[in-house]
């Protein structure tokens, strides 16, 4: 029997949604203040609160989340234009900008990497497995990597 | 000297479905995704670990008899294996978003001796603590 009891529940469950709207409509144009009317909270409380949990101000997750997202559709060979509208930016340059802030590298760069990548896995995946791991699985090279029928 | 571990294999049910349950459950990054025959090598970080990488690994001949493959999914489906310990900024949180997300827990946060701990399931059966150690 699970006990669901323990102190400020209901604070946890208002900012767990507020979380899970952003992870969810971070491509949305979101508008902070519905979420704190949303969660309950005034503006500045909701922020304090959020920033106590998840050591970011709404604002700032929203970035991470729509950056994370972005580099998820850049390793999926989304084109960086696509990527850029479907993670909520308007603007290709400020996407651009903001991606090599935080990322390091431009999304065209990173792009071609995982490109490249992509290809080196097709050419030679067992360059990505440890070889130890490689071995007790039968994965040698030149292998054709199928299991042996039961 | 040994001096850290990258590597640990997770035994999984169903690949595809372990891939769901660690990344858009847990939130784990996939670290390598490579084909090999109808399997792959998979590989998941917690997100601020990414120096270690969980191996969701398929039950298969190559690793197992027949028999030893069958009697490890099925102890996997009943819960048998206690694989490890999660930890996390604020457990309270996790576990309302986790839950929120469909993780099956067996337990919600307690405060024992140790710290404040959950314990979920993951989708294959196997066990995880959760905890918040003090």
């Amino acid at each position: 029997m699970i006990n669901d009891q323990y102190p400020k529940i209901y604070l946890y469950r208002r900012l767990v949604q507020a979380k899970l709207f952003i992870d969810t409509h971070y491509a949305d144009n979101i508008d902070l203040d519905n979420i704190a009317d949303e969660a309950c909270f005034s503006k500045f409380h909701f922020i304090r609160q959020f920033k106590n949990i998840y050591q970011k101000t709404p604002h700032q997750y929203l970035i991470v989340v729509r950056i994370e997202k972005a580099m998820e559709l850049l390793k999926a060979d989304i084109p960086v234009s696509e990527v850029c509208y479907a993670i909520g930016f308007e603007s290709l340059s400020s996407f651009s900008g903001l991606f090599k802030r935080i990322v390091g590298i431009t999304p065209s760069i990173y792009l071609m990497q995982h490109q490249k990548i992509k290809a080196q896995i097709v050419n030679a995946p067992l360059d990505f497995i440890p070889g130890c791991f490689a071995e007790k699985n039968g994965w040698i090279k030149n292998s054709n990597f199928r299991e042996p029928d039961f | 000297m040994i001096t850290k571990m990258t590597h640990v294999s997770l035994y999984v049910l169903d690949q595809n479905s372990a891939y769901d349950f660690y990344t858009n459950k847990l939130g784990f990054k996939v670290i390598t995704d490579v084909p090999m025959g109808k399997d792959r090598w998979l590989t998941v970080s917690p997100p601020e670990q990414p120096g270690f990488e969980i191996t969701l690994t398929p039950i298969t001949t190559h690793m197992f008899s027949k028999e030893a493959a069958e009697t490890m999914k099925d102890l996997i489906t009943k819960g048998t294996f206690g694989v490890g310990l999660f930890t996390c900024s604020n457990i309270f949180a996790t576990y309302e978003e986790l839950k929120a997300k469909g993780v099956e827990f067996t337990k919600a946060p307690k405060k024992e001796f140790y710290g404040t701990e959950a314990i979920f399931k993951d989708d294959s059966g196997n066990w995880f603590s959760l905890a918040k150690l003090d």
